[in-house]
């Protein structure tokens, strides 16, 4: 085994409950699964009970990144895996800016935490110790942007360091409350900032100091070249351009850009908050993570008058991507610009996920709109486009002045069994969707998934591929294996660390030159074989917790509004499902 | 950074002679620092050792052996483009090698060529 394992294979260990922590050379896992996804769905499986409750002292967060993490383009993402307040299972979500290199220059390949802090507590990690400094008077501070202010006032490693910490929304426990990393970068979906809330974890600090020979520097850097000129070539030119933001017409144009509560895959404010309308008129610098490239995050400036000054300004900065133009906009009829930055600064500063604060907001405008609730609920008056109501709105999910917003605040699933209207409540296994409505195999794949963003399998591109080329669909069990063949090599990219914006890039065999350059030997077959097998131990995991995906609920409404595929029938879906669920069983017991 | 780091045969960024930091957050943007070659060098000028040579065209060659890892040299940069190797106890400086402005995205990095004089 290569001696590049052994620089990864520390893990470190804090009990936030004992305020104590210590490293484990845990080559064992870090030999077997590379690192990343791999690695952290094995320390899942070790640290947290099954039966555990997602909001209390059993649930632990784990971080990891791989192999190539901070040596290679675009190898900039840290996993977080944690049991989600969403829906109760293993969960999983990525995220980029400095987190991953952090982590692995600060000496270790994993972090695990366990337990509760009587107190709020923020976690300083270094080279060789971790500092547990009290976090009483920043718990409150509402905006996660400001907390990371004074952070990096107050610690070490400017420029290298990165900061994680959560807003408002994590520390009420809303259960879809994100963990935002530096500025504009998030751990969004799952709940993992309601997680950090439980714990009373309100910031994670994390200064790198470390430095790793290379096994063999001429090989190294070579291939590090060939990606890189890749990486910078056509293969990410989507991301660089326009952004993601870039879907926002072409879903338009075939009718599968989310609009009302996904009542319509047709927006007519689309052009006016596209891709194409944000740069034109807002976009005012775009960064990267570290290590990469690409630099796919696009700041757009908001620039306002004060309300009660005229000719006072202030100019504030907010990042874009295409999925908070679905969920804030289309799928809230919001196509006033301004207001959209508006809503997205909102979610940034309170520390919610986009996607679900989106949807709710959806579902509580038409559940308004045909009376199932009225304003004595709301407080606000939540129309279709009405952006200012929708701002008090996301305050109010936080501060939960009501028992209204207290249902709200844990998410749609919740909210629709509480007060009605589960016909337009969008959620697959109780998370609210991301936005494609492309077609079935889209939605069936966020049933199945861990992390329900739109990149777990790609399916959205599987749902486009059958109707650019007018193919006939593909069985309900076809489809399935499709999907699982897809998100099986994924598991690879992911326990690298890859970002997904990579996979174009990375191919098999680029993948195992990358790894041979580090002294690591992996045929394709080898890294095939590998994803499917980590696949399959997150189904199994799932599993164990009890989820049976033939057992959920599907919106009515999904099998209602046509796709570019057509209505999407009920009985296919849930056909996928229990084909999924004989697949994973019929796995576990071979196993 | 990385890059410079590479070029050295490490992963990770204690051995770069180039810090990228943001100006106050991403919003505000980022600041390179990395040597900008003076042709009178300050730093040269406090070393006591003269383990800091004046190269022709401005900055500095180091002579790591004649170095008493004092950190004079640091201190007199006003520009903060030189930090100590924490493990072998010598500054690390840029030796204007132009490696890092290949791996420059957005050319802010360049190597300019300067006549020796």
């Amino acid at each position: 085994m290569s001696d590049w394992v052994k620089t990864l294979s520390r893990v470190l260990y804090v009990d936030l409950a004992r305020k104590r922590y210590w490293v484990e050379d845990r080559e064992d896992l870090f030999g077997k699964w590379l690192g990343g996804i791999g690695v952290a769905s094995q320390l899942y499986k070790e640290e947290v009970p099954r039966a555990a409750d997602p909001l209390g002292p059993e649930n632990t967060i784990i971080f990891a990144v791989g192999p190539l993490t901070g040596v290679f383009p675009m190898a900039s993402k840290t996993i977080a895996v944690f049991k989600s307040p969403l829906n109760g299972y293993f969960a999983e979500s990525h995220a980029g800016g400095r987190s991953a290199s952090a982590i692995r220059f600060a000496g270790y390949g994993a972090i695990v935490i366990r337990g509760v802090s009587e107190r709020p507590i923020c976690l300083v990690i270094e080279p060789d110790r971790v500092r547990f400094r009290d976090a009483s008077a920043l718990w409150g501070v509402r905006s996660a942007e400001t907390v990371g202010r004074i952070l990096r006032e107050i610690t070490p490693g400017a420029g290298v360091r990165s900061i994680l910490r959560i807003g408002g929304a994590g520390e009420k426990l809303v259960r879809y409350a994100m963990v935002m990393v530096e500025t504009f970068r998030h751990f969004g979906r799952m709940g993992l900032g309601a997680v950090f809330g439980s714990k009373k974890l309100k910031a994670i600090v994390i200064a790198p100091g470390k430095v790793y020979r290379f096994p063999d520097m001429k090989r190294y850097r070579d291939i590090y070249q060939k990606i890189y000129d890749l990486a910078k070539g056509p293969k990410t030119k989507k991301y660089h351009d326009l952004g993601t933001a870039e879907n926002v017409l072409v879903l338009d144009a075939i009718g599968a850009l989310p609009t009302k509560n996904f009542s319509s895959g047709r927006f007519d404010g689309a052009g006016e908050i596209s891709g194409e309308a944000l740069v034109e008129n807002v976009l005012a610098r775009r960064v990267a993570c570290s290590a990469c490239p690409v630099a796919c995050i696009h700041l757009a400036a908001i620039r306002e008058e004060y309300e009660d000054e005229k000719f006072m300004y202030k100019t504030e900065f907010i990042s874009y991507d295409y999925e908070p133009i679905y969920a804030l906009g289309t799928n809230l009829g919001v196509k006033d610009r301004f207001g959209l930055l508006k809503l997205f600064k909102a979610v940034e500063d309170w520390g919610l996920d986009a996607i679900s604060t989106g949807v709710i907001l959806a579902w509580a405008t038409e559940a308004l709109e045909r009376g199932l609730i009225t304003k004595s609920e709301t407080l606000v008056d939540l129309r279709w486009g009405n952006w200012r109501s929708y701002v008090a709105a996301i305050e109010n999910i936080v501060r939960q002045p009501n028992e209204f917003y207290k249902v709200l605040a844990m998410g749609v699933e919740e909210a629709a069994k509480r007060y009605g209207g589960e016909d337009f409540a969008m959620s697959f296994n109780k998370v609210e969707p991301a936005g494609y409505l492309t077609g079935p195999l889209f939605f069936i794949s966020l049933a199945i998934g861990f992390r329900h963003s739109h990149l777990d399998s790609g399916a959205y591109s599987l749902d486009q591929r059958i109707f650019s080329s007018g193919e006939e669909l593909p069985s309900p069990r076809e489809a399935v294996q499709k999907i699982i063949e897809e998100e099986a090599w994924r598991q690879v990219l992911t326990s690298l660390v890859l970002c997904l914006f990579a996979r174009g890039v990375y191919d098999e065999n680029l993948t195992s030159e990358a790894l041979g350059s580090l002294g690591y030997s992996y045929s394709s077959a080898d890294l095939r074989k590998l994803g499917r097998e980590i696949y399959f131990e997150k189904q199994r995991l799932k599993w164990e917790e009890g989820f049976r995906a033939s057992n959920l609920r599907i919106p009515k409404r999904i099998t209602e509004t046509p796709t570019p595929l057509g209505k999407i029938s009920k009985e296919y879906f849930e056909e996928a499902l229990k084909e999924f669920d004989n697949i994973v069983k019929k796995h576990n017991h071979v196993k | 950074m990385l890059a410079c780091s590479r070029r050295l045969g490490f992963a990770g960024y204690e051995k770069s002679a180039i810090r990228v930091r943001s100006a106050g957050g991403v919003e505000r943007g980022f600041t390179v620092v990395v040597c900008r070659a003076c042709l009178d060098p300050p730093c040269a000028r406090v070393c006591p050792e003269d383990a800091l040579i004046p190269r022709p065209g401005g900055g500095i060659i180091l002579r790591p052996e004649r170095c008493n890892g004092c950190g004079h040299c640091v201190e007199a940069c006003d520009i903060g483009a030189i930090w100590m190797d924490e493990e072998t106890g010598k500054p690390i400086v840029c030796v204007y090698c132009g490696y890092c402005a290949q791996f420059c995205p957005h050319k802010v990095i360049t190597l300019q060529e300067v006549e020796a004089v």
